[in-house]
């Protein structure tokens, strides 16, 4: 028997991005039964999930998070959010807990709201991985207690079943912690029992909004549309269009392998998906397979390292200009020698690096020989030690050097041009995920804390 | 001699979570895919010497309806590690342009 399709509206490619009004009234009007988005991802570093902190700012979060809950509640659809506050730790998830607090205040609205906890507890995980339940992926090895003590704070990438437990616990709004992409868009079709591989698929393809379009620049989000056989993806905005090249070129995009996607209890094989125009905005896209697999959640961990120190000076002298390799070695062999010096063995084991940029900053790499000289460059002085203070102090040591440094021995001292004053700014600690391991679990809601919200009942309380 | 940038009309580099870096080589038509998709010059060694790569660690994928080749690689120093200096990896590519291929 042949179900309606199921309608989502994922509004766009990441809650705070930019969520256009008109795209989510057009999304209603075509039938959307739920509004998807998530909310962050690992590409913008380990910073986030270590501190705790959102990537996008708050207004711009409360803006995007202001339409979509204004336009659930006025079509009576859940919204669904996952990978909340960018990093999906617990920190960000209460973040846009309150955030939607008040906005529910503001608008009049009383959702019922979901929160789906995923942060991990470190003994817990440490009684995991003894019981061989945790195994890397490449291109890390196994795990130890000492890379568990070393993380700030560690996250499971959730699957799609909290979520879908949390809708039909009558959820108006869910705020997931860190989930795949693809699960916060994949939940509602696969509670509607729609086509696993399609589900699964269409998610992937909807999971940066209007990247699979044919202008993302034209538009935000997409309606991904569900059935029983395949799916298809149409852009929110009248203007753009999805073409079948489009949308398969998304499956590309940030991924290591464009044919096999590893998820939360499968693996969603397009290699024989088909992709049909049909009409000049809409795609169809058949063949989607999802393989059941045993049950794994992937973990991420981040951790602060040294410190940093940063200088930054501008250089526009010819005499420079044309040796600068010669003057990166000289000056940097110089200004280790001065920190030494400077600080003794207090300094411990630190780092200095520099950075030609508009040179070769970017690469690392010496340029081909014959690359004639820039105009200018600017060159960035990295301090690394083991504390902060320590970073600043080699920075403060290295700062008349790094100003100062002439390419012709005992000429005139030349002064580059620093841009601000004090000449030092402490960047704070490095951060590194330090997890690349995935736990295997005998049920998908093992690692997920689910609290909730009613405000609704709240309000009916006298 | 015949180079990346030669043959295909759009190149990127991109990382793929917090340990993969992944390349998009988009060749020109379907006789450029087919003649440079499956070049020995882009092999595991051309990722070891541009990048330190591990060449066991080092993934080949032909999506021949759009005429791409993707090639993925382990990154061997942390992302916005001490020594980062393209987060993103996003730049990568530029290595790619003049390789030569025949």
């Amino acid at each position: 028997m042949s179900h309606a399709p199921v309608k989502i509206l994922v509004s766009s490619g990441s809650l705070g991005s930019g969520v256009r009004e008109a795209e989510v009234q057009a999304g209603l009007a075509l039938g959307a039964q739920a509004i998807a988005t998530d909310a962050g991802s690992t590409d913008s570093g380990a910073a986030y999930l270590a501190l705790g902190v959102s990537k996008n700012s708050r207004g711009a979060v409360k803006r995007d998070l202001t339409i979509i809950m204004r336009a659930g509640a006025q079509a009576g659809i859940p919204v669904i959010i996952g990978t909340a506050g960018q990093a999906g730790g617990d920190m960000n998830v209460d973040w846009t807990r309150d955030l939607a607090l008040e906005i529910a205040a503001e608008l009049g609205v009383r959702p019922r709201i979901a929160l789906l906890y995923s942060e991990q507890e470190k003994a817990g995980l440490k009684r995991l991985n003894a019981a061989g339940r945790i195994r890397p992926l490449p291109p890390l090895g196994p795990l130890d207690d000492a890379t568990i003590d070393a993380c700030d704070h560690i996250v499971a990438a959730l699957g799609p079943e909290p979520y879908i437990a949390a809708l039909e616990g009558g959820a108006d709004l869910i705020i997931g912690g860190r989930t795949t992409d693809t699960a916060v868009l994949a939940c509602f079709a696969l509670m509607k029992g729609m086509h696993a591989g399609a589900a699964w698929h269409a998610a992937k393809i909807a999971e940066c909004g209007a990247q699979c379009t044919l202008r993302p620049g034209d538009g935000a989000g997409v309606l991904i549309s569900i059935d029983d056989t395949g799916f298809e993806v149409e852009p929110l905005s009248a203007q753009n269009r999805c073409v079948p090249d489009s949308v398969s070129a998304h499956m590309l995009y940030e991924n290591s392998n464009p044919f096999r996607l590893v998820e939360p209890g499968g693996v969603l094989d397009v290699t024989h998906a088909r992709y049909t125009a049909l009409d000049d905005r809409r795609v169809r896209v058949t063949g989607s397979v999802w393989e059941p697999k045993p049950y794994t959640l992937k973990l991420e961990g981040a951790s602060r390292g040294r410190y940093q120190t940063v200088m930054l000076i501008g250089i526009q002298d010819p005499a420079v200009l044309s040796r600068l390799d010669e003057f990166h070695d000289r000056m940097l062999a110089a200004l280790y020698q001065r920190a030494r010096r400077s600080l003794g063995p207090d300094a411990g084991d630190f780092h200095i690096s520099l950075r030609l940029y508009g040179w070769n900053a970017v690469s690392g790499m010496p340029p081909p020989p014959g690359t004639p000289p820039p105009r200018e460059v600017g060159v960035l002085f990295v301090a690394t030690a083991q504390t902060q203070e320590l970073a600043t102090q080699i920075a403060k040591a290295c700062n008349a050097w790094f100003f100062h440094f002439p390419i012709v021995p005992d000429a005139e001292l030349p002064s580059y041009g620093f841009a601000f004053t004090p000449a030092d700014i402490e960047r704070g600690p490095v951060f590194e995920f330090r997890l690349n391991h995935v736990v295997e679990l005998d049920d998908p809601m093992d690692l997920v804390r689910t609290a909730w919200i009613d405000l609704a009942a709240q309000e009916a309380v006298p | 001699m015949t180079t990346v940038k030669d043959v295909c009309r759009h190149v990127r580099s991109k990382n793929a979570g917090p340990y993969w870096v992944t390349f998009d080589l988009f060749f020109r038509d379907r006789a450029a895919f087919d003649r440079y998709s499956e070049s020995p010059a882009l092999g595991p060694d051309l990722f070891q010497r541009l990048f330190d790569a591990d060449p066991g660690l080092v993934q080949h994928h032909r999506v021949a309806h759009l005429h791409v080749l993707k090639i993925s690689y382990a990154r061997v120093t942390a992302q916005g590690g001490e020594v980062e200096r393209d987060m993103h990896c996003g730049q990568q590519f530029v290595r790619l342009l003049d390789v030569p291929l025949d």
